[in-house]
């Protein structure tokens, strides 16, 4: 049995949506110096609050917005420790993670009762492009999807641009590779690292956010189950740059979609197998790196000031 | 702004740490289109008085004028604004930047939010081409030499407006080609009405070539101003020092005895995997000192690596004693007697964050009177005892004059000078028979290299073989029995010191090889 290639294209496309949406937000965190550890628990609450504000409001953009401040808020915590006090960043990250799991669960249960599962929404509906839609074959991939969708497509090139070609985009680098001589430049490295972490935090609470919002239009616990995990391979495997990691999310997605689409077509296969598949990919890809990533120089170590 | 011009003046400035007066009522003018040396030992008050000249330290009583007007400033950034630059010792570079992105780093840009690079290209290529500092604005940091950063550190000073530049050692890490270049290129800056103030430690011939005018400090005060067409080398020294400084120790006549360090065709790679050594022989007996010369980068580092067993000989053979201990684990080269002094002080030498006490017994930490066995059957001694270790650690902070609070201090809050007390303390007090010291006084001030010297002559007089690997050149020529050259990997021929002249040296070191050796046979 052939394999719907078309419907498997587009379905690769929106799987690696809220991957890419944690990963272009992290990648200015790490290019500033700084590992989030804490980005699936972000992703977490971020899920669980976009989808109360979607509920609540029955608007989803708002569900959108609140996932998005919601996962700002926990990037300003992740900052207060990491930059700010310098607590250990891969500590700060892990225990961010763990906090978020409960509060999720805390917060659903209170606020939606004993039966989570049972509580939807409306969801998000696709946007067909006048015209581009109808292409065959492109049509279906590329401009049938969520806006969502569209806007992270978009916000690649703007990233790229933002990192590359913006002083702002110099400061984060410089920040990450050598605090200290931006600090002799008058550069703020701490304010740049915590912009940088509300910047990755919002970016993570929307990926949330569009998991429930999005894609499933119900809360489930847990429901990032290691997304946030993958987004940080995606980053490393795209070496912090915005188009390599959307090639990285492209392929983990394809492990995605393929799982579905393999249960059916490849039925011999036992399915635990097949459900393995995107963590498999994820595992090959970090394999893939070894030795050729170019990590910051200032990676995951706290700037202070040495006192003279 | 016209030569003779002052532009800072410093009236009273005092600063005072915790127990200690770094600086006492230091009075400097500045003027422009001079290069005014400030020259001091470390610990002379020279790093406080520069700190608190670009902004980083504020005095505690004293003020700044500049211009004739009084200045408080309370960051670099103030005083970046008032047209005082600072050009770090350790550049503060980032190498994955390229030249330009590191020069308009933290400035705002014509285009804002977006990077102006083409604009910034033609000011900076403007500015290299008025003072004659070479660079390529498009290259990346990591490619460039250190010649060359410094550089870009230099214009990204001017790029923000410095008509004064102050320079934080700036001749310790170039070699004497690019020492020279930079003489060159200050001279033009200063021509142009710039005023530059060069920080300096040691590297007295430095300051005559390149200052006007010099400031000497000692225990944070001003102890003399000279004119420097009107002083030499000796008397500045002996103000710096406050004693007569010997820039040549007595070497004492030694009785040569048998060959103790061997080497026999030599073949090693480097970093890059290209060959660094290339065949390389010698012998040195007991007794001897055989200074190695070259330019940094010609196989010293990786010599000096493979007899110590640090890295692999791809051929060749490498003797202690008539023990071949080539490609043996470091440990057992030590047993054999070697003692090692690595060019890398704080990266090989020492371990920073580990105490004086623990980084003496680095080497020796298993074996008596430091471990014991306690009741263990075990042929390894697993414990260690402390009382033995705090002994041996406080009789050689005395022998070997290490300042510091006491042996449980940390390594990395010792200064340049101290730590190299201390690797020579643990290497000497083992007693070697073979000694490889590899820039041994490489950015110490004079004090500190007079001791190291002192000490390495005192081995020789023991009878320890030395291999005195040095970039100074004086420093070779002047402790050495004998002086081989080393270029791209290859010995260019060995002479007697008594018999070599500098020229011959200088050229045997840009790769002109003798067409005899005047070695006498083994």
């Amino acid at each position: 049995m052939a394999l719907p290639v078309v419907e498997i294209s587009a379905a690769i496309i929106e799987m690696s949506t809220p991957l890419l949406i944690a990963a272009l937000g992290e990648i200015f965190v790490e290019r500033s110096g700084v590992l989030n550890l804490g980005i699936e628990g972000m992703m977490l609450v971020g899920a669980f609050s976009g989808f109360a504000g979607a509920y609540f409001s029955g608007n989803f953009l708002f569900g959108f917005l609140i996932g998005l401040v919601v996962g700002m808020s926990i990037g300003a915590l992740m900052a207060y420790l990491s930059v700010k006090l310098g607590v250990d960043q891969i500590l700060a990250g892990l225990a961010i993670w763990i906090f978020s799991i409960g509060l999720s669960t805390f917060l659903a249960r209170t606020i939606l009762g004993i039966a989570p599962g049972t509580v939807t929404i409306k969801g998000l509906e696709p946007i067909n492009i006048p015209l581009l839609s109808q292409l065959p074959i492109l049509g279906p991939i590329l401009f049938q999807h969520n806006i969502l969708v569209y806007l992270v497509l978009i916000s690649v090139p703007l990233f790229h641009i933002l990192l590359f070609r913006t002083t702002f985009g110099l400061k984060v680098r410089a920040v990450g590779e050598n605090p200290k001589a931006a600090d002799t430049l008058g550069i703020h490295v701490h304010r740049i690292r915590f912009l940088c972490l509300l910047l990755g935090g919002a970016m993570a609470g929307l990926a949330g956010s569009y998991l429930t919002v999005a894609r499933y239009h119900v809360w489930i616990e847990e429901v990032t189950a290691g997304m946030g995990w993958i987004a940080l391979v995606v980053v490393f495997f795209g070496k912090r740059s915005p188009y390599r990691a959307l090639l990285g999310a492209w392929i983990i997605a394809t492990g995605f979609s393929l799982r579905y689409y393999l249960q059916i077509a490849a039925f011999w296969i036992p399915y635990q197998f097949i459900l393995m598949l995107p963590y498999i990919l994820t595992i090959i890809l970090l394999v893939g790196i070894v030795g050729k990533e170019e990590t910051p120089a200032a990676f995951c170590i706290p700037y202070k000031r040495e006192e003279t | 702004m016209k030569p003779g011009e002052t532009v800072i003046a410093m009236r009273g400035i005092t600063k005072r740490f915790p127990g200690v007066l770094a600086n006492d009522h230091v009075d400097i003018d500045i003027k422009a289109g001079e290069i005014h040396a400030i020259l001091g030992e470390n610990g002379a008050g020279k790093t406080t008085l520069m700190n608190i000249l670009y902004g980083l330290l504020q005095p505690d009583e004293g003020e700044i004028f500049v211009y004739g007007e009084k200045v408080t400033p309370k960051s670099p950034k103030d005083m970046i604004d008032l047209g005082i630059g600072m050009v770090h010792q350790h550049f503060m570079l980032i190498p994955t930047f390229t030249v330009v992105e590191n020069i308009i780093l933290g400035l705002e840009s014509s285009k804002e939010p977006f990077l102006d690079v083409d604009l910034a290209e033609k000011k900076i290529i403007e500015l290299s081409e008025k003072y004659g500092l070479k660079v390529n604005p498009k290259a990346k940091v990591w490619q460039l030499s250190t010649g060359e950063r410094q550089r870009v550190e230099i214009i990204k000073a001017l790029y923000r407006g410095a008509q004064v530049l102050i320079m934080d050692e700036p001749t310790s890490v170039l070699t004497p080609t690019e020492v020279e270049e930079l003489s060159k290129i200050l001279k033009r800056m200063a021509k142009e009405g710039l005023a530059i103030i060069p920080f300096i430690t040691h590297k007295l011939p430095e300051v005559m070539a390149i200052s006007d005018r010099v400031t000497v400090l000692r225990k944070g005060r001003v102890v003399g101003r000279f004119e420097t067409k009107l002083t030499d080398e000796k008397s500045l020294a002996r103000e710096m020092v406050g004693r007569e400084v010997l820039f040549k120790l007595p070497k004492s006549e030694v009785k040569k005895g048998k060959v103790v360090l061997e080497v026999r065709g030599l073949w090693a790679q480097s970093d890059f995997g290209v060959s660094a050594l290339k065949g390389v022989s010698f012998s040195i007996r007991e007794g001897e000192i055989l200074g190695v010369a070259g330019v940094a980068g010609n196989g010293q580092r990786e010599l000096a690596e493979v007899i110590a067993g640090l890295r692999r000989a791809v051929a060749g053979r490498v003797l202690i004693d008539g023990r071949d201990v080539t490609n043996l684990p470091p440990r057992e080269i030590i047993k054999q007697g070697l003692g090692h002094i690595p060019e890398d002080r704080m990266g090989m030498g020492l371990i920073l964050d580990f105490s004086i006490a623990e980084n003496i017994i680095l080497e020796t930490h298993s074996d008596p009177p430091f471990a014991y066995r306690w009741i263990l059957p075990f042929k390894k001694r697993w414990f260690i005892d402390q009382d033995e270790v705090d002994k041996y650690a406080e009789k050689l902070l005395l022998e070997y004059n290490i300042v510091a609070a006491g042996k449980d201090t940390l390594a990395r809050h010792l200064s340049g000078g101290n730590l190299q007390r201390l690797i020579l303390a643990r290497e000497l007090s083992r007693e070697p028979k073979v000694l490889v010291a590899n820039q041994p006084t490489r950015g110490l001030d004079v004090g500190a290299t007079e001791f190291i010297r002192r000490k390495l002559l005192e081995q020789r007089d023991r009878g320890v073989a030395i291999l005195l690997i040095s970039e100074d050149l004086d420093e070779v020529m002047s402790m050495s029995d004998r002086i081989a050259v080393l270029y791209e990997g290859e010995i260019m021929g060995i002479l007697p010191a008594e018999k070599a002249d500098m020229k011959e040296v200088g050229m045997m070191m840009a790769g002109s090889k003798r067409a005899q050796s005047l070695e006498e046979p083994a």
